[in-house]
Formats: C-alpha cells, sequence, structure tokens
C-alpha cells in the first residue's frame, strides 16, 4: 500500500464533514450512514426513508465518479470470507444496537459534544485496535 | 423536493470524500487501527478535517429555530448512556476491527465491484435486519 499524501485524507474530511454540515443546516438530520442505511431499508422507525435513499443513492454516484476521476487503485482486502461475514454482521448489529458508526457518532455525534457519541466513538475505536491488535500480533491472521 | 436534492447532493459530498481520502480501502483502515504496527495516520487526519465544518455547522444550528429548508431539526436528544450504546460500539468495533470497513466506506467500495464488499455489505444488511427482527425496541 502506497504512503497517502496528507492532502488527501485531509480533503476527503472536509468533503464529509461539508455533507454533514449541509444535511443538518438544510434538512435538519444527522449524517450517520448506518442510520440511513436502516432507514432506507425500512429497518428503522422515522420519518426520511426517501431522502435516505437518495444519500445513499448520491454516496454511490459521489464514490463512483471520484474513483474514475482520481483514478483510485482497488481497495485492498486481506479479510477471509468467514471474516468477512462475521465482520459484516456485527458492524451492522454493533451499529444498530449501539445507534451509530464513525460518521453519526464520530463526524456528528463529536461536533455537537454529545456525551453519548464521544463514549461511542471511544469506545468502537478502542475495541477496533484491540481487534486488529489481537488479529494481526497475537494470532498472527 | 428541494430535501430531496439535498440529500442527493450530501451523499455525493460524503462518497466523494471516502474516496479522495482512501478510507474505501480496507488496509488504509486497519493500518491506522495497527497502532502496533506499520501505523497510517490517515484516519485521524479524515477525522480531524471532517471535524471542521461539521462542529461550526452544530455551533451555527443553535442560533436556528429550523433547518433552511425542512420543517425542523430531527437531532436525538437522549443523554442515556446504556448497554445498548457501549455494548453496540464494541460489537461494531470488533467487527471493523475484523475487516477494516464501516457502513459508508462499505457501501462506497461497492462500486469498485470487488466481491469481497458485496459480501460484506450483504452480512452487513442481515447484521441491522437481525437487530430490527430480534431486539425489541429501546424502552
Amino acid at each position: 500500500m502506497a504512503t497517502l499524501h496528507p492532502l488527501y485524507p485531509l480533503a476527503g474530511g472536509l468533503l464529509i464533514g461539508l455533507s454533514a454540515a449541509v444535511y443538518l443546516l438544510f434538512n435538519g438530520r444527522i449524517a450517520g450512514i448506518s442510520g440511513q442505511l436502516a432507514l432506507a431499508a425500512g429497518w428503522m422507525a422515522g420519518s426520511g426513508r426517501a431522502l435516505a435513499v437518495l444519500f445513499v443513492l448520491g454516496l454511490l454516484v459521489g464514490a463512483a465518479a471520484s474513483m474514475a476521476w482520481l483514478a483510485t487503485p482497488a481497495p485492498q482486502f486481506t479479510a477471509s470470507i468467514p471474516l468477512l461475514l462475521a465482520g459484516g454482521v456485527l458492524v451492522g448489529f454493533g451499529t444498530r444496537l449501539g445507534s451509530g458508526c464513525t460518521s453519526g457518532h464520530g463526524v456528528c455525534g463529536i461536533a455537537r459534544l454529545s456525551r453519548r457519541s464521544i463514549l461511542a466513538t471511544i469506545v468502537f475505536m478502542a475495541v477496533a485496535v484491540l481487534t486488529v491488535y489481537v488479529m494481526r500480533h497475537v494470532l498472527g491472521v | 423536493m428541494p430535501t430531496m436534492l439535498v440529500a442527493l447532493a450530501c451523499g455525493v459530498l460524503f462518497g466523494a470524500g471516502l474516496v479522495v481520502s482512501d478510507m474505501v480501502n480496507p488496509a488504509r483502515v486497519l493500518a491506522f487501527l495497527d497502532v502496533a504496527g506499520d501505523w497510517d495516520p490517515s484516519l485521524a487526519l479524515v477525522m480531524a478535517a471532517a471535524l471542521i465544518p461539521s462542529a461550526i455547522a452544530y455551533r451555527l444550528r443553535r442560533h436556528m429555530p429550523a433547518p433552511l429548508m425542512a420543517e425542523r431539526f430531527l437531532i436525538p436528544d437522549s443523554a442515556v448512556i446504556d448497554r445498548r450504546l457501549l455494548g453496540g460500539a464494541a460489537i461494531f468495533g470488533v467487527g471493523w476491527g475484523l475487516v477494516g470497513l464501516c457502513p459508508g466506506p462499505a457501501i462506497a467500495a461497492l462500486v469498485t465491484g470487488a466481491w469481497q464488499a458485496v459480501i460484506f455489505v450483504l452480512a452487513m444488511l442481515a447484521g441491522m435486519a437481525l437487530y430490527r427482527y430480534l431486539m425489541p425496541s429501546p424502552s
């Protein structure tokens, strides 16, 4: 994996933050992807299902357009099929149980100084770090 | 209608941000989480940069009676720290650490056609459905 010039994560982060800012100020909503997905799928109560569907569609379009424009190399996966399945189910279940993910709790929740979000972010970050440590440096997977 | 255009536009910005920052690349994310290994700070930079416009917006909104194009703000006001929140965060953390993808990047990665992304997203949707149909509604 090539080293990434810091300009890219900074610029990308600004775009993500801008998305969250506009979604809040114009639509009054939190740009939390796990929530938008659940809402779009009809698995979460609340208004804005059509908006959520459009948000997810927009995400796909924005990603595709950027990928084409930047000619980004393919993402590098190291997880085996069992890990992909387990990881996916845990992420899906966990984000719903915990009411959010890196965008909802991280980008939006921390920005509004929500104690719930700050704590949730600390927990999922710490657990993720621990998981990677165990996988890579203890189990050698 | 205007709110729909905003939703679409925000999605586009978000998806673009994920690709530009390379957060759709699990290897890059895992390298950030791998504090004992060949550490990559990118995710921290993404988060820091994202918080700037976001924090400004959440500050501004305190002075606004309503959003610019919708009827009202729909921001959760719960302050409860419970097992659901922390347990859910922990479960999410394990899943994230196993693969290096969280919901947004997982969806974005689909456009690469990577079969691993397809499997992950299907499993993620299954996990969400499992929650919806297994768990009682929060009190």
